[in-house]
């Protein structure tokens, strides 16, 4: 007994130690951010900037592209998340219900992304892109479709373990035995039992469309990164301070997340 | 046949938005400016400009990777020590998450903010008489870089490796006292043989991590393309010179070959991890 108390104790200072330590050095680029948005013009402190960002009038009379970049980015997360979702989940449904030879061939599809890195992805997309803009136009919006595909590996793995955990094929039959359409089983019995999954998969979307800059910084359209990005060379300051704003966002999005799930964890029932 | 039609619109879809861009990308690099084969682009690659941004991408990778794996090795065996399903471990998971993936135009803003010409930092230690802000060492491709990268390198190492900490049973540890050995018997005879091929794993994922990013360098750095994600945007963005219209695309194939190297190592690997801990 004493011997684990000793363990534990050593355990512990070893933790606060080693968080303290990597701790710092994560903090300070962080308090930088900080540090560099509350400076006054002659010195001391000053809300000015944070009062500033989120003030919509001056932002939309004074920033106009970090307005833009700001609805765009909106308009790509909900793009984003609902394309992955009508796609993958029936998809992912239809392929273990009929088609279980397929399964290998979807997961290598949905995993490819992770081995081509996103600026190579942009000088293929560049051609697929001048196509995309001819037929419906050079809106950001459209940057959807290849996030799409940034998206599909860590989307896949989230369906896939959401999937995993219930008995797709039962379920199905017995809806359909009930006179279900696939409709139906689709909206009604699947969508249902794997919504952990799908928040989780849609969660993760959200983080990473929020932070792309690749892609459209390099097909010159406008999305939140790019907008500051061009708005640091004008006024750092406010700069940072939408940048920051943004990770806090974030962070917020993934800490929630990480109740989501356990939640669910906690009373499913022992199925298997 | 019928149930084929369910699977059409996912492929179809990536056909379009991922295989298409792929072979646009391994065919081009074969072509010259009018459509016709050509070896032109790959021995373009020879350039000095381009070899040596190889290099600084693939040491920048290679050392960031170590050093981030080493770290966040650390921290993620510290943080397994915390209360399973506690605010701890949730807050760090979760910060951990945003920062591997935040990159980008954020952190480089926040690098110049703390450690820039008017960073607070660089501020601060000029009262000791140490002076950051007289050189340009933020922007270089090996000591700012390195420094900037490592901070997104140790977050996505505790990601990735916490559950292969977190699969040490503590049995194994009292096992290990009740035969007389100690805490470096442990770690070298049980923990380590264990834990080895996922570090080796996480390390080698990690080098990918650093070798594509784009975001952060292109934030951070505004003259000159020192690593090679930097010269493929410079084709995308900027004339090219005649005949060499399709070097963007070597280039980005020499990318997928050194990933897809370094990928397949850890496909290999991590098979192998998954056999030995019967998961």
């Amino acid at each position: 007994m004493n011997l684990q108390a000793a363990h534990r104790r050593k355990q512990s200072i070893f933790r606060r130690v080693v968080l303290g330590l990597i701790g710092v050095f994560f903090a300070l680029p962080l308090i930088g951010m900080v540090e560099f948005t509350t400076r006054a013009p002659g010195g001391g402190r000053s809300l000015h900037t944070w009062a500033t960002l989120f003030n919509v009038r001056v932002i939309d009379a004074d920033y106009p592209e970090l307005k833009t970049g700001l609805l765009s980015s909106a308009g790509l997360v909900v793009l984003t998340v609902a394309i992955m979702l009508v796609m993958l989940v029936p998809t992912m449904t239809w392929v273990r219900l009929r088609l279980p030879g397929l399964r290998r061939t979807v997961e290598f599809v949905c995993l490819l992304p992770l081995t081509i890195p996103a600026i190579v992805l942009v000088v293929g997309l560049a051609p697929v892109y001048a196509w995309v803009s001819y037929f419906l136009g050079e809106s950001s919006l459209w940057l959807a479709f290849a996030y799409v595909v940034l998206v599909l590996p860590y989307a896949y793995r989230a369906l896939d373990a959401g999937l995993t955990s219930i008995d797709v094929k039962t379920l199905a039959e017995a809806a359909r035995s009930l006179g279900a359409g696939w409709p139906t089983v689709m909206w009604r019995i699947i969508l249902p039992n794997v919504r952990t999954a799908v928040l989780s998969a849609a969660f993760l979307s959200v983080a990473l469309v929020l932070g792309e800059f690749t892609i459209a910084s390099l097909f010159s359209r406008d999305n939140l990164q790019v907008a500051i990005n061009q708005l640091g060379k004008r006024d750092a300051s406010l700069a940072i301070a939408a940048a920051l704003a943004a990770m806090v966002l974030a962070f917020t999005v993934l800490f929630a997340m990480s109740f989501v799930g356990t939640g669910r964890r906690s009373h499913r029932p022992e199925e298997n | 046949m019928g149930a084929l039609i369910g699977v059409l619109p996912f492929f179809a879809y990536t056909t379009i938005f991922l295989v298409t861009p792929t072979l646009i990308v391994v065919v081009g690099a074969f072509l010259d400016g009018s459509s016709r084969p050509t070896l032109g682009n790959l021995s373009a690659l020879a350039q000095p400009q381009i070899t040596s941004a190889f290099i600084h991408s693939i040491v920048l990778s290679a050392v960031t990777a170590v050093v981030g794996a080493v770290l966040g090795a650390v921290l993620a065996y510290a943080v397994s020590t915390a209360r399973e399903g506690g605010t701890l471990r949730r807050l760090v998971t979760s910060l951990c998450g945003v920062l591997a993936q935040f990159g980008g135009v954020t952190l480089a803003f926040a690098f110049v903010a703390t450690v820039g010409f008017q960073g607070f930092v660089t501020l601060w230690l000029q009262n000791f008489g140490i002076d950051l802000a007289g050189s340009t060492w933020l922007f270089d491709p090996y000591k700012g870089l390195m420094l900037v990268y490592t901070y997104f390198q140790i977050p996505l190492m505790l990601i990735v490796f916490l559950p292969a900490v977190e699969g040490l049973r503590p049995q194994w540890r009292e096992a290990a006292e009740t035969l007389g050995g100690s805490t470096w018997d442990y770690w070298q005879h049980v923990a380590g043989p264990i834990l080895a091929p996922s570090f080796i794993g996480a390390m080698l994922l990690l080098f990918t991590n650093a070798f594509s990013a784009y975001a952060t360098a292109a934030a951070l750095i505004s003259q000159g393309s020192p690593i090679i994600p930097l010269q493929i945007g410079g084709t995308l963005s900027s004339e090219v010179l005649l005949g060499q219209e399709n070097i963007g695309k070597a280039m980005a194939l020499g990318m997928v070959v050194v990933v897809a190297v370094v990928m397949t190592s850890y496909v290999l690997l991590d098979r192998r991890t998954s056999r030995w801990l019967g998961r």
